[in-house]
């Protein structure tokens, strides 16, 4: 036998070192994700024995897919929001001296820390009938009644936009530092106007974090659930509202865990459409 | 999940009781569980968890269910009995149930309080009461009765209140005319501003004039009289409601926990219930104890003058198939 490169060897001690280091890692995450989505996905094709009847009742009955429709709906719309309130945010944080780009990021990070039911609950006392917004409203004479900004789809998405904003501002914000400044500059000495290289070279730069912002608001609204059932009135049905109401009150855990499950399908191909255009390693913010 | 123990610690029986936390929970155990522990001599362990029934399923489904007895709606007891996942009850071991009226009680159920859904309002929007409104009826007149108005978002007396509103009487509801009672329904739900899923939001909707007439359960509203609210309410056409005591199914302590269930429903631990909460006793003969107060049953949902003017929710009919379809238009309802 020939001897080995001590090198190699060297190496496969260390990835056999790197395996026992995650091995704790991997045994939550096999404990706590993959077993229990596996038993999901098991309970959506099981009623007494192999069925399709969970799946057959999404595409059939009415209330279901016009609750995906909805979700998405509000989903592209809180996403767009989102970009067009956080990507000048992002731009003024990465573009500020200090202490002001971390006075601006504080900003977006303190709300962040903020419980989302106490966030909801804020919009439902701004926005409500008696509400802040529609007493100064009157107060300046703009309105006679008062407007239902809450209660319905509009409130959903004002509260939502907000709680999902740093979602959007941090990774724009990661993307936008790392634009070296001098590419600006060259631009400029090469004869574009401000907006013209804003345009061509810094924007095109900032892709990959406009792209991982999308995402990441897109999916995480996709599965919101306080906030519709708070500043919904009942009538903006979410997804996960359908699966709340399919445990709790038809006790039909076949069907929403085949909800679930096509919710979870839905949200994979998005992942696997954006990692195309861009590697993830790249979205989450690595070189 | 809080878990409280009540006394005698010492005590060698010992059972698992569930109810649904917060003030009720807190009420019940100064007016039922303390002293039921205490004459049984017997150890009340407590949980808390808002919604018992998916829970219940789960514990079943695991051959090891760790609770004994639950306080939860009538209709979770009932088709917990049909599909095997609360125990059948002997009546021959609970004598104190007697007293109370056959549909009070089932198989698998004894009723444990009664709480009502009324129609309540903003006295500053009806400020005489000549001239407030008083009936479902009213409730679908917008034209008569103009403001803005809040139903629950679930079907359970929300389609009693529209049959009552079209004109049917309390005592001839069931079963329930499904298609007439949504029929009804989609006339107000364009005044419909918020379809409220928890007792707190109801009262804050008509505490905040988020709305001005909406229907809730009475303690709600009776909550916000005491703090002051201009706000009141009528038992006129109510739905009356009851929680009730059900085992589960292979209970790890079935004796005691049957034991508990008589003593739960004794006159004057009943009695006392309505001294900390604004519900009512479900055993009548708590009204004869002498412990509540002439001023007090006037006040109470189970008490014979109110219980009178309104309607009795038959969960029998709401876990039958025709009330479990009820239930599952409601969403397609509600999303439309």
């Amino acid at each position: 036998m020939s001897a080995i490169d001590p090198s190699l060897r060297y190496l496969r001690r260390e990835q056999g070192l790197m395996l026992l280091l995650a091995s704790p890692a991997v045994i939550v995450i096999v404990a706590l994700v993959v077993l229990p989505v596996g038993w999901l996905m098991g309970q959506s094709f099981y009623d007494g024995g192999f069925t399709l009847e969970h799946y057959k009742r999404i595409f059939s009955e009415d209330i279901y897919w016009r609750s995906f429709l909805l979700t998405f709906r509000i989903a592209f719309t809180v996403t767009v929001l989102t970009l067009i309130l956080g990507y000048p945010v992002a731009y003024a944080a990465a573009h500020a001296k200090r202490p002001w780009d971390m006075l601006i990021l504080s900003f977006v990070i303190l709300p962040f820390w903020t419980s989302v039911l106490v966030r909801a609950y804020a919009w439902l006392v701004l926005l409500q009938r008696t509400g802040v917004a529609n007493q100064v409203l009157e107060r300046f004479g703009l309105i006679s009644d008062p407007l239902a900004l809450v209660h319905n789809e509009l409130g959903t998405v004002i509260a939502t936009v907000h709680i999902l904003l740093p979602f959007m501002v941090l990774p724009l914000y990661s993307t936008m530092q790392k634009i070296p400044r001098e590419l600006m500059l060259a631009g400029a000495s090469l004869g574009g106007g401000p907006l013209h290289t804003f345009l061509r070279v810094f924007l095109p730069l900032s892709l990959p974090g406009v792209v991982a912002g999308l995402t990441l608001v897109f999916v995480l609204t996709l599965g919101f659930y306080i906030t519709p059932e708070l500043l919904g009135g009942g009538r903006t049905i979410m997804i996960s509202m359908v699966v709340s109401r399919n445990v709790e009150l038809y006790n039909q855990w076949g069907a929403a865990s085949a909800i679930g499950v096509v919710l979870l399908v839905c949200v994979l191909a998005i992942f696997m459409l954006v990692s195309r255009i861009i590697p993830l390693d790249k979205m989450l913010g690595q070189k | 999940m809080a878990l409280m123990s009540t006394v005698p610690a010492f005590a060698a029986e010992q059972m698992l009781f569930v109810s649904q936390g917060g003030a009720y929970q807190k009420a019940q155990t100064i007016a039922i569980l303390d002293p039921a522990a205490k004459k049984l001599g017997i150890t009340i362990n407590q949980d808390s968890v808002p919604d018992a029934w998916p829970i219940m399923r789960s514990q079943v489904a695991t051959g090891k269910p760790t609770w004994d007895v639950v306080d939860v709606a009538t209709n979770f007891c009932l088709r917990g009995g049909e599909q095997g996942i609360v125990e059948k009850l002997d009546f021959s071991k609970i004598p104190n149930a007697a007293a109370m009226p056959a549909e009070y009680r089932s198989d698998y159920s004894i009723a444990y309080e009664f709480y009502s859904s009324v129609m309540g309002y903003s006295l500053k929007k009806f400020p005489d009461a000549a001239t407030a409104p008083k009936t479902w009826a009213d409730f679908w007149d917008v034209k008569k009765f103009p403001g803005r108005r809040s139903l629950r978002n679930n079907p359970l007396a929300t389609l009693e209140a529209a049959l009552m509103a079209d004109g049917v009487a309390p005592d001839k509801l069931y079963p329930l005319d499904v298609d007439r009672a949504f029929k009804k329904l989609e006339e107000i739900k364009p005044n419909i501003t918020v379809w409220w899923t928890s007792g707190a939001q109801s009262a804050q909707l008509l505490n905040d004039g988020e709305v001005d007439m909406v229907m809730a359960w009475n303690g709600r509203i009776s909550a916000l009289v005491k703090e002051g609210a201009k706000v009141t309410y009528t038992y006129n056409q109510g739905i009356l409601q009851s929680t009730s005591l059900c085992v589960l199914k292979g209970a790890p302590n079935l004796p005691t926990a049957i034991k508990f269930l008589n003593e739960a429903v004794d006159p004057v631990h009943q009695a006392n219930l309505p001294m900390q909460i604004d519900y009512g006793p479900a055993n009548p003969k708590a009204y004869d104890t002498g412990v509540i107060p002439a001023a007090r049953v006037k006040e109470l949902p189970s008490a014979p003058e109110n219980a009178k003017a309104q309607a009795l929710m038959s969960y029998a009919w709401w876990t039958s198939a025709a009330g479990e379809a009820a239930e599952k238009r409601w969403l397609a309802f509600a999303q439309k």
